[in-house]
């Protein structure tokens, strides 16, 4: 038998009245991959940072490499040989990398901590794993992809033996993805053993050995990824079989509402992010805008939403001008727009799940009584929008940080939908959401097509823009470089063009 | 050097700035260039001790606003103990130990309680005023006048040598100010200072007790702002007066804003404030100026935020200041 690097029983976590993991029993050999799924909420990043000792079982035994002694923090569970990725990045985003990476077992010669040192050990780290990265850089500098890697390089850098990947793939482009799923891989020949928490079902089933699937804190399935496939795995997150593929009517198309004519835009470093980029999208259709990330893409969404000033072009939505219009003004000429940062845009994690629900219509009189507000009504539509996105939570009255990184994502579309918009802009609207609740969300956004609202979806998913799309413009260097109808649309054509292929016509 | 230059332009321009004026007078007048400098110096020396102050208690994450209060109890306690037993040193001591206590309490309370901070040292603020001008009795002396000591050599040097003579605290101001930059950014402990004030959960999960290290640092901080009020009742006068810190605390976090919370930007700072006010008494000493005195007085004020404004361009917070630290949240 192969050595057991973990081997956790009977584990239990309540959170107040949430049973957030309940007799879990699972164990991980040395040089396996384990990946773990299940549904926004199930429980799973709460499970492995009892792992890591951030937050101690309330029943049940971890053990690591044979020794059942209790995690008590996460110096020990490092000393103890595992090292986590977690899924907000743990980041001090002033310092550089190599300060980053040594936090908490730094280097010292003399009093002086040793930066010399420090650098070499990124160095070594990421070239033994071909994880490009500058150890001077500063982290706030650096895109998410390469953040990334510096948390992967920050868990090497300790001796691991168990590595913990919580949904490290949610914020990767394909190509990165790919990239660390062969880091994966090779670590995992190199005898590390890894727990890899994901929604995505081709990437357990690239590189998984064994799946645990979780469902409302339990463990409710063990299977070979050799035994299994994408469309066994969702069965058994949900419980019921789920539709991967949307199916929806040819569009009804009405008149023109978002105009974007010839837009330029500088990006937080004052480049130009956003080239002369022009598109229309009419009442009824979804134009899905596919692209390599860091093309322009979330300056075009700010833009739009007017939460970025553009530099020329106009912006027009139902023949309203609003290109220099704020977010309050674009929301009132009908616009809903659900951000690609749900943490930093898209909620206010210490108000209530039922405040974010109503964030942008507060003042609505919906939900005003004369000056007051009208908290039976923001009460009653929370739990209207709850039920209806299957938002897993006890009480609408706590705190958005209690939720899960997908539910947070279901308040922040539940919201953006329940205005009714005239346009939707949806940017990476199901990144870290499960597949069932990405069936739902995709269902949401055709209906919402249907019912006549235009929608603007940007995604570095491309079969999410493959699925839902009526109609897909190509951007590469910030701006369009090809549009074509979504039906018969070539995948990899996309991607050449995507990659900066030249197309003709 | 140009790359040093670059990062720390506005303390080059102040540095620059200090120089120019200071030789210029200098020039004229060797003798009133240099009591001007050492005027300045004198009144920079509790705000740079009381910036260092805030400089290490919000690189951790603590806001403390009670650095007005800490100085004036300091400045009381060392006073009247000093002069109750006789014993100079014990009187130091105790006012050392006073700044320390008052910032263990304000983190204390901060970080177990989850108080807002702002609310804790406006009330240290007032318990301070409070009870110093209640228990305070006029006609007390120290029981000898604090030693003064000059560094052979560097003391000697024209202009600057006022830097390395003085009272001990006087002298050890300079030192500190360096000995805090090395520990911010050149040592382990500055580096978890540093995190612990920008990202806890960072730190949390590499196993640093954020909590812990907040209160630690802010007890430490809390010697330099009672080395600034001993330094005001016992070295730069021999006596204590009721709220003889007179805003000085508040003084010195608006230069650690203008030092963006660097140590040696908030020394630049300071001192510029001190030669502002250096030069705006002697312009008034000299007849120079014909205008009110409250006009001249403001001087310095008016002058130290229009150049470091001007200077410093756009400085940022640590972003985890003043937000209590609870473990599990955010990661
Ligand atoms: N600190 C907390 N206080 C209260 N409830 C919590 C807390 N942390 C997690 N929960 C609850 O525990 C449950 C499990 O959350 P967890 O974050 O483990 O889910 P997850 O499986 O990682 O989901 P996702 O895929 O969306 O990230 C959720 O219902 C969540 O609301
Ligand atoms: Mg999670």
């Amino acid at each position: 038998m192969s050595e057991r690097i973990l081997d956790i029983v009977g584990l239990t976590k309540v959170y107040g009245s949430v049973r957030a993991n309940e007799d879990i029993t699972m164990h991980v050999d040395r040089g396996e991959i384990v990946a773990l799924l299940g549904e926004n909420g199930a429980g799973k990043s709460t499970l492995v940072k009892q792992i890591f000792g951030l937050g101690r079982p309330d029943a049940g035994t971890i053990t690591i490499n044979g020794d059942p002694a209790k995690i008590k923090d996460p110096t020990d569970a490092s000393a103890r040989g595992i090292g986590m990725v977690h899924q907000h990045f743990q980041l001090v985003p002033v310092m550089t990398v190599a300060e980053n990476v040594i936090l908490g077992h730094e280097p010292t010669k003399g009093l002086s901590l040793n930066l010399s040192a420090a650098r070499a050990l990124v160095t070594e780290i990421s070239e033994r794993h071909g994880l490009a990265v500058d150890p001077d850089a500063t982290i706030e500098d650096l895109p998410v992809g390469t953040q990334q890697r510096v948390e992967i390089i920050k868990a090497l850098s300790r001796q691991v033996d168990l590595l913990i990947l919580d949904e490290p793939t949610a914020v990767l482009t394909p190509q990165e993805t790919d990239e660390l799923l062969a880091v994966m891989k090779e670590l995992a020949a190199a005898g590390t053993s890894i727990v890899f928490i994901t929604h995505k079902l081709r990437e357990v089933l690239a590189v998984a050995d064994r799946v645990y699937v979780l469902r409302r804190g339990k463990t409710v399935g063990e299977v070979r990824a050799a035994d299994t496939d994408a469309a066994g795995l969702a069965q058994m997150m949900v419980g019921r079989s789920v539709v991967l593929q949307v199916d929806k009517a040819d569009p009804q198309v009405g008149d023109e509402v978002l105009k974007v004519d010839d837009l330029h835009v500088l990006d937080d470093r004052k480049l130009p992010a956003v080239n002369g980029f022009t598109v229309a999208v009419r009442a009824g259709e979804i134009v899905g805008v596919a692209g390599v990330e860091g093309n322009g893409q979330r300056e075009l969404v700010e833009a739009i939403a007017g939460m970025r000033r553009p530099v020329s072009g106009t912006v027009s939505l139902s023949g309203k001008d609003i290109t220099t219009a704020d977010p309050h003004a674009t929301h009132a000429a009908g616009l809903g727009h659900i951000p690609e940062d749900r943490e930093k845009h898209g909620l206010v994690s210490g108000y209530s799940i039922a405040d974010n629900l109503v964030l942008n219509r507060f003042d609505e009189p919906e939900f005003t009584s004369g000056v007051m507000r009208d908290f039976g009504a923001i009460k009653e539509n929370a739990a209207n929008w709850i039920q209806v996105f299957d938002i897993r939570t006890p009480s609408g009255e706590l705190p958005a940080s209690s939720l899960s990184g997908g539910n947070k994502q279901k308040v922040v579309v539940a919201r953006e939908m329940s205005a009714k918009p005239k346009l939707l802009l949806a940017a990476q609207p199901t990144r870290g959401v499960d597949v069932g609740s990405i069936e739902f969300i995709h269902r949401r956004i055709v209906e919402a097509r249907d019912a006549g609202a235009a929608v603007l979806l940007v995604s570095a998913e491309l079969d999410e823009i493959l699925s839902l799309s009526d109609r897909i413009a190509v951007v590469h260097a910030g701006k369009v470089v090809a549009e074509m109808p979504a039906a018969g649309a070539d995948r990899t054509k996309i991607g050449e063009l995507m990659a900066g292929g030249h197309h003709e016509g | 050097m140009t790359q040093w230059l670059a990062k720390n332009k506005s303390a080059a321009i102040i540095a620059l700035v200090v120089l120019v004026v200071a030789y210029g007078f200098w020039a004229m007048s060797p003798d009133k260039a240099t009591s001007m400098l050492r005027f300045a110096w004198t009144l920079s020396i509790p705000l740079v001790l009381g910036a260092l102050t805030g400089v290490i208690g919000e690189r951790s994450g603590i806001v403390n606003i009670g650095i007005e209060g800490q100085m004036l109890a300091a400045a009381f306690t060392g006073f009247f103990v000093a002069a109750n037993t006789g014993n100079l040193w014990l009187g130091v001591l105790s006012g050392l130990l006073v700044g320390a206590v008052m910032g263990a309490f304000l983190a204390w309370i901060a970080v177990v309680f989850q108080v807002d901070q702002i609310i804790l040292g406006v009330v240290m603020n007032i318990v301070a005023t409070g009870v110093t001008s209640f228990y305070y009795v006029q006609g007390k002396v120290l029981p000898s006048a604090m030693p003064t000591f000059s560094i052979p050599l560097l003391s000697d040097l024209p202009l600057v040598g006022v830097f390395f003579q003085g009272g001990p605290i006087a002298l050890l101001t300079l030192f500190t100010v360096l000995g805090t930059w090395y520990a911010l950014f050149r040592t382990r402990w500055g580096l978890r200072t540093r995190a612990i004030g920008e990202y806890p959960t960072a730190a949390d999960t590499a196993g640093i007790g954020v909590n812990k290290m907040r209160i630690i640092n802010t007890t430490i901080a809390g010697l330099l702002a009672g080395a600034a009020g001993v330094f005001m009742s016992m070295e730069q006068t021999s006596s204590f007066a009721r709220d003889m810190s007179a805003g000085k605390g508040f003084l010195a976090l608006a230069i650690m804003i203008f030092g963006a919370w660097f140590p040696g930007r908030a020394l630049a700072a300071a001192l510029f404030f001190g030669l502002a006010s250096a030069v705006a008494s002697q312009l008034q000493a000299d007849k120079v100026v014909d205008i009110p005195q409250q006009f001249v007085n403001l001087l310095p004020y008016v002058l130290t935020l229009l150049v470091l404004a001007l200077a410093a361009g756009r400085v940022r917070a640590p972003a985890s200041e003043g937000i209590p630290f609870v473990k599990g949240e955010g990661s």
